[in-house]
């Protein structure tokens, strides 16, 4: 099994503008309200990221926990934007669209937990400071057979620190040890790493869980003691 | 300011929808701002508006709102901008994210993992 290696540089800015944004269907054909609208008395929003490579199964792990059918929307990057030069007021016409998807997990009458399957790949996390600030931690998903899909991935978490849990989705029978994974992507003996079964509730639930019981241990190192 | 109405799929839409706004506006709102409207929409108001009025008749996410919208994540933070200047809107914004690299006090993460133990 190949091993993660040095931290690569800062991500390029994206190669070259993509396509005019994705086109729209006419507002009036969009649906009036929400498939399940939220509780009246919800008021504090929470996001939790899962990334990975391509095909890895993100969609299948937000789509198998939300309560509702994922979405997918897009966001939109000027190039000028990216990086140091903001240009106030204009809009050009050179622009990246970036998609990505997501569900919700109603926690409470007050919390929601929002779902967000985001690309892994080095050419996308340009945009992670600007959609992803103040997300409570991220999955990261990996396949064995394609384990080099999530060196970057973990490199730029760990960068930004973000607390992070990694989940090995199955696709096959396993046919490397867990503590062999976790060498081969060279990770902190205090980060969390489980098997998954993407495509099932409960499996997917217990990455969560995995992830917010990493949180709650780290957050508590962090409260003063009394 | 006189929009026309939405009927295309390319930069000059979006570049009306908005009237050629970018960026300032966006910080106002997290992906995860909870829109609730306060009044409804009204004759004559632009057609993405009285969208967004619609279904914030109960909270919802900005980026529910894109998606239902079927427009990026920043164009529609700045139609909030407009609703909210109008005060047709209030936004609930994030309590427990959205504080930088700060982690929610322990009692939170605590009811955050207890609700998903319970799912
Ligand atoms: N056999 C198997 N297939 C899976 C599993 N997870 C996802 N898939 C499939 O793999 C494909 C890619 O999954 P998707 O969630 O779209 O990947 P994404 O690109 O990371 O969002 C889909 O056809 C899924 O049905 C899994 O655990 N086992
Ligand atoms: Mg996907």
């Amino acid at each position: 099994m190949p091993s993660r290696t040095s931290e690569p540089g800062d991500p390029a800015a994206p190669a070259s503008a993509a396509a005019p944004p994705a086109a729209a269907a006419a507002a009036a054909a969009a649906p009036l309200r929400s498939e399940r609208p939220l509780r009246d008395t919800a008021r504090d929003g929470l996001k939790i990221v899962v990334v990975g490579g391509f095909g890895v199964g993100k969609t299948t792990l937000v789509g198998s926990v939300s309560e509702i059918r994922p979405l997918s929307t897009e966001e939109m990057m000027t190039r000028a934007g990216i990086g140091i030069d903001d240009r106030e007021g204009v809009l050009t016409k050179t622009t990246t669209t970036v998609a990505f998807d997501f569900g919700r997990i109603t926690l409470d009458d007050e919390r929601v937990l929002y779902l967000f399957g985001a690309p892994g790949q080095e050419r996308f996390w340009f945009l992670w400071d600007r959609l992803f600030a103040g997300t409570l931690g991220a999955v990261v998903l990996v396949d064995t057979r394609r384990l080099a899909d999530s060196w970057y991935a973990i490199d730029r978490l760990e960068h930004h620190g973000l607390p992070f849990v990694v989940a090995r989705n199955n696709f096959d029978e396993p046919t490397h040890s867990l503590e062999q994974v976790r060498a081969a992507l060279s990770l902190d003996p205090d980060v969390p790493l489980l098997d998954c079964d993407a495509r099932k509730r409960e499996s997917s639930r217990d990455v969560l869980v995995a992830l917010v019981r990493h949180l709650h241990s780290l957050s508590h190192a962090l409260e003063p003691t009394p | 300011m006189i929009r026309r109405p939405v009927d295309t799929g390319d930069p000059d839409r979006l570049y009306t929808v908005t009237g050629g706004r970018t960026r300032a506006y966006e910080q106002a709102f997290d992906l995860v701002t909870l829109i609730v409207r306060e009044s409804g929409p009204t004759p004559g108001m632009q057609s993405e508006l009285v969208r967004i009025l619609q279904l914030s008749e109960r909270p919802v996410a900005v980026v529910e709102l894109a998606s239902l919208l079927d427009l990026p994540v920043g164009v529609v933070k700045i139609l909030l901008c407009d609703l909210l200047d109008m005060g047709r809107i209030t936004a609930r914004h994030p309590q427990s994210s959205g504080r930088g690299r700060q982690l929610p006090p322990p009692e939170t993460l605590k009811k955050v993992l207890v609700a998903l133990q319970n799912l």
